[in-house]
């Protein structure tokens, strides 16, 4: 491919304003409260932020936001792997209505997922009945956690995939077919190493975000500490304690999820582009 | 191995891409389907293929029924036009896949890509991506891992459509070379004349999902069977005329049409090369004004303005166009030594 720079007709001032214009916009709403969360977190020193992020309330805390991702990564994988073939690959009705209602998490507020848990699975809910009768909790423990999180999270797999199995067509799968080899092997063999890098990228940006979810999770939680908090649920309970310190130690480790994030986010999208080129 | 389709339909939401083909490909020979794009003519490959299912009709491969057997089992060479090569694994990979998937060990599969890959001129870029070949190199692997399993019989759509011009013509010899030498039956899919009468023993002229007329080229050429073969196969005159006692009369010229009713309107069809111009009167000769001449290498053709107002087109050898003096606005005197009537579509 040639990509062409463009000619530069701006003067050198211009150019200068501007670039500075971007740069303290940048520092303003991304670097300065970077930089406050791990200030912050730290004022009292590393002994300090380290007993803040081992207290037990912390460390369950942390425990639970990395089941909850562990359970909804896995899950969403295979139903965004699944979905995207279906809908890259293959006409049939009702296929608008399923990519509609792949976006649907990302279009309605997380609040509101969450209220759609526990009208489903509260005493008065559609399932409640059911819910006592087996005499398992899901509002207001882990079960209700691992839900919203998965509600959350679901288009995130199938939207990094879809556009890119689209333009890839059928074509490799049909000449691996007219080799001989049959529909599993040739999903093992020819279409995911096509995807591995779209898969990564939909996973990344489905762990942040498992992570990182507050609105949904704190709908059906219930807060209680030690048990059904999570890393976000956590910080801001502390925070509002005006335990500043520990909530903003706590708000690091997620801030650094986020750094970590953004890397992995990048050398994939590097690697993607080079293996498109 | 042989090929028999019958009464082969496939409709696409309602739109009728194939409607009643029949037809059979002898053990060793190569057909060709001929058609402009949207005719259908891929849809009757992805049939035989087994890549789309038919709506009804039936497939026979070597005498056995295989209109309902799942793709990978026909045993079948498919090469797409846009290649279809295995991205992310190396050419040798790529040519073992078929031998492969039906369990052939590492050694005896590698053996085999080899010897194929030699035998389509690219030993020596067995490591190489598919991303680092030119077109025409990608379509002969293409080509070295279809073969790669030993299917009965190889299908080929649009194989060099991708290719440029000078780049086809060589591979379409290099191809026709390849199957006088292993003689594997072969079908082949193009909008491309000059391939398909080059390559082919036969030649099927698809039109609208239907066939318009199956024979040697020789003879689709020469004698087209339908308005339509003979106007998508080469260049063509034509007009139309009432048909009066078996004859269509057009300026002085009368065409044969017994085989079309009294009063009916006729489509006389005739090719550029098929007519004469001298520049002296002679006998029945339609006089009219040359209107511009193209140099189209070995021959010149000519628009010749005719009394009634009409262009036709002809074309001549350079050398007589050079000794007869064409050129713009002379005076000149036409003949149409072979022509074909159909009756005109409405």
């Amino acid at each position: 491919m040639i990509a062409s720079t463009p000619k530069v007709t701006e003067s050198l001032f211009v150019r200068i304003l501007l670039i500075l214009v971007a740069l303290i916009f940048l520092s303003l709403v991304l670097i300065v409260p970077l930089v406050t969360i791990f200030s912050t977190g730290l004022a009292k020193g590393i002994q300090v932020y380290w007993a803040a992020i081992t207290e037990s309330d912390a460390r369950s805390a942390i425990y639970l936001t990395l089941t909850a991702a562990a359970i909804s990564v896995p899950c969403n994988l295979v139903f965004g792997i699944a979905a995207s073939w279906a809908i890259a690959k293959f006409d049939f009705t009702g296929k608008k209505l399923l990519m509609t209602l792949i976006d649907l998490p990302l279009t309605v507020s997380p609040v509101i997922s969450g209220l759609i848990f526990v009208l489903l699975f509260g005493a008065q809910g559609l399932f409640g009945g059911v819910v006592s009768w087996l005499d398992i909790k899901i509002l207001f423990a882990v079960p209700g956690i691992v839900l919203a999180t998965i509600f959350v999270t679901f288009p995130y797999v199938a939207r990094s995939l879809i556009p890119l199995m689209q333009v890839q067509g059928n074509d490799q799968e049909e000449a691996g077919l007219t080799l001989g080899a049959g529909g599993w092997r040739t999903f093992w063999h020819i279409t995911l190493p096509n995807i591995k890098w779209g898969v990564l990228y939909g996973v990344i940006l489905l762990n942040a975000r498992a992570m990182g979810e507050f609105g949904a999770v704190s709908v059906v939680s219930g807060h209680i500490r030690g048990m059904t908090n999570t890393i976000p649920l956590h910080v801001e309970i502390l925070y509002n304690e005006y335990q500043f310190v520990a909530a903003f130690a706590m708000a690091s480790i997620l801030t650094l999820l986020a750094v970590v994030t953004l890397i992995a986010k990048t050398y994939v999208k590097w690697r993607t582009g080079e293996e498109q080129a | 191995m042989s090929i028999r389709v019958e009464h082969l339909e496939k409709r696409f939401n309602g739109f009728h891409a194939v409607n009643d083909v029949s037809f059979r490909v002898a053990d060793g020979e190569f057909v060709t389907l001929l058609g402009p794009s949207g005719s259908g003519k891929s849809t009757i490959l992805r049939c035989i293929a087994g890549l789309e299912e038919a709506n009804s009709g039936l497939i026979e491969i070597n005498g056995q029924n295989v209109t309902y057997v799942p793709v990978q089992e026909r045993k079948i060479g498919f090469v797409f036009q846009h290649y279809a090569l295995f991205r992310h694994m190396s050419i040798l990979d790529n040519v073992a896949f078929g031998p492969r998937v039906r369990g052939a060990g590492k050694k005896e599969r590698h053996d085999k890509a080899r010897e194929l890959l030699n035998l389509v001129g690219l030993s020596g870029m067995e490591h190489r991506k598919p991303s680092q070949l030119s077109g025409g190199q990608r379509q002969r692997v293409a080509l070295a891992r279809a073969l790669a399993p030993e299917p009965q019989l190889l299908l080929l759509d649009e194989p060099f459509g991708a290719l440029d011009a000078r780049l086809r013509k060589e591979l379409r010899a290099w191809l026709r070379e390849l199957h006088n030498r292993i003689k594997l039956t072969s079908l082949l899919v193009t909008h491309d004349q000059d391939e398909a009468f080059e390559l082919s023993d036969r030649v099927l002229v698809v039109n609208e999902g239907k066939i318009e007329q199956e024979a040697h080229p020789q003879e689709i050429f020469d004698k087209p069977a339908t308005a339509f073969v003979a106007s998508f196969v080469g260049e063509t005159n034509h007009v139309e005329g009432m048909v009066d006692e078996g004859t269509v009369a057009w300026g002085p010229f009368r065409f044969k049409a017994i085989h079309l009713k009294q009063g009916t309107r006729a489509r006389v069809l005739f090719r550029p090369n098929d007519v004469y111009v001298a520049s002296k009167r002679e006998d029945g000769g339609w006089p009219g004004t040359i209107q511009s001449v193209q140099f189209l290498g070995a021959s010149v053709s000519l628009a010749i303005r005719l009394e009634d107002g009409s262009i036709l087109n002809a074309m001549v050898p350079k050398g007589v166009a050079d000794q007869s003096g064409f050129e713009q606005g002379k005076t000149v005197y036409t003949h149409i030594t072979q022509a074909h009537v159909f009756p005109a579509t409405v």
